[in-house]
């Protein structure tokens, strides 16, 4: 047995309705540690060979839930999903926090590998060792709250049969998803609680695909041993001090941004990214925190504690409840259409996780639309009869059901605004694409690059050279090593941890948790310049490889939306745009630095260096190198 | 530990400490079960922890521990005499080589506290940890505020009687999310 793993994994073949436990050698739990690396691991040696043929919406790709050696036992405790994603057509590690990771490992597993697709609507039921693949019918189409609530209740029956005698059991924890990832949007997020969301990726829809609503997990065990559990205490007392000392987070959460990010540093979405600035004091902070439930809320081990439940008492929405809008989702839904009111952006988080979308990605497409509308291209006849005015919180809530439900242009739309400004070009014969703000696929996070003020992504290659394109939690940066660095994602997502509970941490501190919990040292060169590298690379080739509908050349994709290249048309750093000759240099310096052609393909040394000689086969047989 | 109690009014046969639970302010972070569980079991431990945080609504967090009843009903219902009254702190004991985990307490508990091991054959319930409970201590290093260590005369004053968690969760919700929300989101 390994030291901070349950040892095994659960392989559940849906088609077959075929459960197995397997396991996976030290040498791979070292190399790739657990997550989005271990996630990487899996998915290369299963689907690298026939990767530009896998339909990520198909029964062939692979959803995997999985945590990782620090689950449980760090601070702020996650679970990582993914698989061949359905929006850039490679991997995305997305990260979800909750109680799940930890219920899973006290079941005794380190994570649940998905294959094939179930014959009809279903949710796989965990009981440590009883596993069981159940009918769904009953809550497929339900929203999100109802299938949650139905999933916890039922399921809390099914423990006290396996357990008659022992008294009142915590309920089980639930992935799951809405109306959304059941009709295949790659828009749909994986949800937890009310909602958190593994949101970037649209693994939501790969759920869907694979007729898979949720899965509950209740564990009765410990969580594994440790190698040292005294040091790790140590550490985790001396971790936890620092964040008790950070006021910031825990009185806000990120959710004062909704107004800072647009005010001070113009890197907001505000119409679609039409603007980055706005000073609309209505959205400030405090504006908001008339409807937060008034108590400090948080998950599984978190010292932090930055989110706040906002619900709306009164009202003409009076009833909605939903995780208070943090930063990405006051932009995406209040800012980038126009919603400057805390009330109704509270109220359209609601109707986006009612329906089972991310945030950002469901916000992004309704912006791209509210635009296309602005602009004339869409019409009212064309919406169903919605007048999609920028403001119009009931247009967007009606327009987001239609997503979901894939009703009229909601069929194109929930295809996510790369696939959707395709079909739209093609169905309008006009230029559409420009206004889709995306980059491979995905739809980029709410932090621009044209003032340089933004204090998330700091540099303009950030987005570009990501090997998760748009996700603004995993951008890149130079140096390689360097606090910005994508390997530092990289490291987060595979280990699992919050990395809001990180801030105040060197690599070396993390590295010293780690191996009190698993034994095997992690020095920092091994981290930057073989294991990390490693996960990127291969993040990269799959990305490069892409298929079967939409792939990804460098030399143009690594690029930035046509909108990125304009300048700021308002506020403090109107003009400020972003240079492309210092884009390019810097471009060329990061392929250099991680070891990419100048096509930004993995070069062969790099490759063979790490024992990657499959992957460069691969890329050679593809053309690609 | 030594601290707590030499600062006690000692009177034998009352209740006197009790962790006071402030429902309406728990996070929900469940560090009180970390601590719990490293401190009786060695390891964590989340269902073997004495203090367990239910969570039927999210964002309605309860912290379910012993109440201490007065009456102590599951120590009066215990056929095999494995339960009694510190008298010191006013905690229930589990004699673990009498206990049978027959169940009987759980039944007697108006709050439907007590629980199986989830791994051995006996019950757990809180015992306050001998007088410094570490729940408190995770609590209150974080400022949460939740659970409170109350000391003497202030038990009395204070304590409130057991509930079993889904009428808590129900209380709480009405509070903390108004009440036609309430009806919304739970049906228990």
């Amino acid at each position: 047995m390994v030291n901070g793993f349950a040892g095994k994994f659960l392989e559940i073949d849906l088609t077959n309705k075929n459960i197995k436990e397997i396991t996976f050698s030290d040498k791979i739990l070292q190399d790739y540690m657990g997550g989005r690396g271990l996630g990487v691991k899996i998915l290369w040696d299963r689907l690298g060979n026939k990767w530009e043929t896998i339909d990520p919406l198909g029964p062939e790709n692979i959803l995997l839930m999985l945590t990782g050696p620090l689950t449980g036992y760090f601070l702020g405790a996650r679970i990582c999903v993914t698989g061949k994603s359905p929006q850039g057509n490679g991997i995305v590690g997305s990260t979800v926090a909750g109680e799940f990771g930890v219920e899973l490992k006290c079941a005794g597993y380190d994570g649940i590998i998905f294959t094939g697709k179930a014959e009809k609507p279903s949710y796989v039921f965990i009981c440590d060792d009883h596993v069981e693949i159940k009918d769904a019918s009953y809550i497929w189409g339900k929203t999100s709250r109802e299938s949650l609530r139905y999933l916890v209740k039922q399921s809390i029956n099914d423990i006290k049969k396996i357990h008659p005698n022992y008294g009142e059991f915590k309920e089980p924890s639930v992935l799951y998803i809405g109306p959304a990832g059941e009709n295949k949007s790659r828009v749909a997020a994986v949800e937890a609680k009310y909602a958190h969301a593994a949101g970037y990726g649209g693994y939501g829809g790969v759920m869907g695909s694979k007729n898979l609503k949720a899965v509950v997990v209740k564990g009765f065990n410990s969580l594994p041993d440790v190698m040292d559990q005294d040091k790790m205490l140590e550490l985790s007392q001396e971790f936890s001090d620092n964040c008790f000392r950070i006021e910031f987070f825990r009185r806000w959460g990120t959710g004062s941004g909704g107004y800072t990010f647009g005010a001070d540093s113009s890197s907001e979405p505000v119409r679609n990214w039409q603007e980055e600035w706005h000073d609309e004091k209505s959205y400030k902070g405090e504006e908001f925190d008339k409807f937060w439930v008034k108590k400090y809320w948080g998950d599984y081990g978190c010292p932090v504690t930055c989110l706040k439940l906002a619900v709306l008492r009164d009202g003409k929405y009076a009833g909605a409840i939903c995780d208070n809008p943090d930063y990405e989702l006051e932009a995406f839904l209040g800012a980038n259409l126009g919603i400057f009111s805390p009330e109704q952006n509270i109220y359209l988080s609601y109707i986006i996780e009612e329906l089972g979308f991310c945030g950002i990605q469901g916000g992004a497409i309704l912006g791209f639309t509210g635009e296309l509308f602005q602009r004339g291209i869409l019409s009212k006849e064309d919406l169903g009869g919605i007048n999609l005015e920028w403001g119009n919180v009931d247009a967007f809530a009606e327009l987001t059901r239609k997503i979901a439900f894939r009703e009229g242009i909601g069929d194109v739309l929930t295809e996510g605004i790369y696939r959707a400004a395709l079909k739209l070009e093609e169905m309008k014969k006009t230029e559409v694409l420009k206004y889709a703000v995306q980059l491979k696929g995905m739809a980029i996070g709410a932090h621009g690059l044209k003032s340089g003020k933004d204090m998330v992504t700091t540099t303009s290659i950030g987005y570009s050279v990501s090997v998760q394109a748009g996700d603004h939690t995993s951008s890149a940066s130079l140096p390689i090593d360097g606090d910005g660095s994508e390997l530092y994602s990289i490291l987060s997502d595979s280990g699992i941890y919050c990395f809001f509970t990180t801030f105040t941490l060197e690599f070396d501190q993390i590295a010293c948790f780690y191996q009190a919990v698993t034994g095997w040292e992690l020095p920092k060169e091994s981290w930057f310049s073989e294991k990390g590298l490693r996960i990127l690379q291969l993040q990269r080739a799959v990305s490069l490889l892409g298929g079967p509908d939409a792939e990804w050349r460098s030399k143009q994709d690594d690029s930035l939306p046509s909108r990125f290249w304009e300048p700021l048309p308002s506020g403090p750093y109107k003009g400020e745009s972003i240079d492309k000759n210092e884009f390019e240099k810097l471009k060329s310096e990061y392929y250099a630095a991680v070891g990419w052609n100048e096509e930004g393909v993995p070069t062969s040394e790099i490759l063979q260096k790490l024992d990657l000689k499959d992957v460069e086969l691969k890329l050679k047989k593809e053309g690609l190198l | 530990m030594s601290f707590i109690s030499s600062e006690l009014i000692d009177i034998e046969g009352v209740n006197n400490l009790w962790i006071k639970r402030n429902y309406e302010k728990c996070s929900g972070c469940r560090r009180c079960e970390i601590a719990c569980s490293l401190y009786h079991e060695g390891k964590i431990w989340p269902e073997a922890s004495r203090v367990r945080v239910f969570m039927f609504v999210p964002g309605v967090e309860i912290p379910h521990l012993c109440f201490q009843c007065n009456d102590y009903p599951c120590v009066e219902a215990c056929p095999e005499e494995a339960l009694s009254v510190n008298v010191h702190t006013g905690a229930v004991i589990t004699d673990k080589s009498k206990c049978t985990a027959c169940g009987t307490c759980i039944n007697a508990c108006p709050g439907r506290v007590p629980h199986l091991h989830p791994q051995n054959d006996y019950i757990v319930i809180c015992d306050l940890c001998g007088g410094n409970p570490k729940c408190v201590v995770a609590c209150q290093e974080g400022k949460w505020d939740a659970l409170n260590l109350l000391k003497g005369i202030d038990v009395e004053t204070e304590k409130t009687p057991a509930k079993i968690p889904k009428k808590l969760a129900y209380e709480t919700a009405r509070i903390l999310l108004g009440e036609k929300t309430t009806e919304e989101v739970y049906e228990w």
